[in-house]
């Protein structure tokens, strides 16, 4: 098990260009913020945007790895959404270790693209 | 601004979602997961599940038909044009195979005005054939005033 103050290995994702439509697919949330550019600029936005609950998936990859990856493994997880993301960046979710003991560990998580925090405090729990 | 708090503490119909196999893996493929739990079923009971097994953030595909329509009940009233998806908590229990059918039920929790914004918060329950709690949600949605 990992111990109190460890990092956790970064995960790295450049999600490309098409991946909110793939992820729109997936989960159901055709919202054309995240799967139609030109709609996206006409609310004002850069372009299309990624879904917050597929940079959320991100951050449960990253913190499940701590767990082997395996599903009954990751107790919780919390986030707060900041700031937009965007396909062809990549996102970097980085952790430490807050607590170990009582069967479990908790993370502190962030999620950034560049310097832009995009998921900030999260918090996650790993089963022993 | 004035937020209309009438619908706190109001449950909406309960959603029924089959989990499939392919479903699993597109979700999957989505968010870059590669093992083969997810995929094969062989490797899925090989690590002691029924089947094919989803990511713990799948919880999201089968409780949309849930939260979906609690968010857009007018009752509720939010201003989609000024809303952003604020937070959003999961707790965990049973894990998703495919096969399973997940009952999931959302409720409004709570509507709050702070700092001229509108705190939205919906809470989901989620259970699977046997009863079992698969996921418990935690949905705040803000809409700024104006």
């Amino acid at each position: 098990m990992a111990a109190e103050g460890d990092q956790i290995p970064e995960l790295a994702v450049t999600p490309d260009r098409y991946l909110p439509v793939r992820y729109a697919g997936a989960s159901g949330d055709f919202n054309p913020i995240h799967v139609d550019p030109e709609f996206a600029r006409s609310v004002g936005l850069p372009g299309a945007i990624l879904h917050g609950l597929y940079m959320m998936g991100l951050v449960s990859r990253a913190a499940g790895a701590i767990g082997d990856g395996d599903p009954r493994r990751l107790g919780s997880l919390s986030v707060q959404f900041r700031g937009m993301g965007f396909p062809e960046e990549e996102i970097v979710v980085s952790g430490t270790v807050a607590a170990a003991g009582e069967g479990q560990l908790e993370l502190d998580l962030v999620a950034s693209q560049g310097d832009r925090e995009v998921i900030r405090n999260a918090t996650a729990t790993i089963r022993e | 601004m004035t937020i209309d708090t009438a619908a706190v503490g109001k449950t909406f119909p309960p959603f029924e979602y089959e989990v499939g196999r392919e479903k699993i893996r597109e979700y999957a493929t989505a968010l870059g997961f590669d093992d083969p739990i997810h995929f094969d079923p062989g490797a899925a009971r090989d690590a002691g599940f029924r089947d094919v097994v989803a990511p713990p953030m799948f919880c999201v595909v089968y409780s949309a038909g849930a939260v979906g329509p609690a968010l857009f009940d007018p009752e509720v009233g939010m201003d989609f044009a000024r809303m952003v998806h604020g937070a959003q908590a999961f707790e965990w229990g049973e894990p998703v195979c495919s096969g399973d059918t997940i009952t999931t039920t959302a409720t409004c929790a709570s509507i709050e005005e702070r700092d001229d914004k509108g705190f939205y918060v919906f809470e989901s329950v989620s259970v699977n054939g046997d009863g079992a709690e698969t996921v418990r949600g935690t949905w705040t949605n803000i809409v700024r005033g104006g």
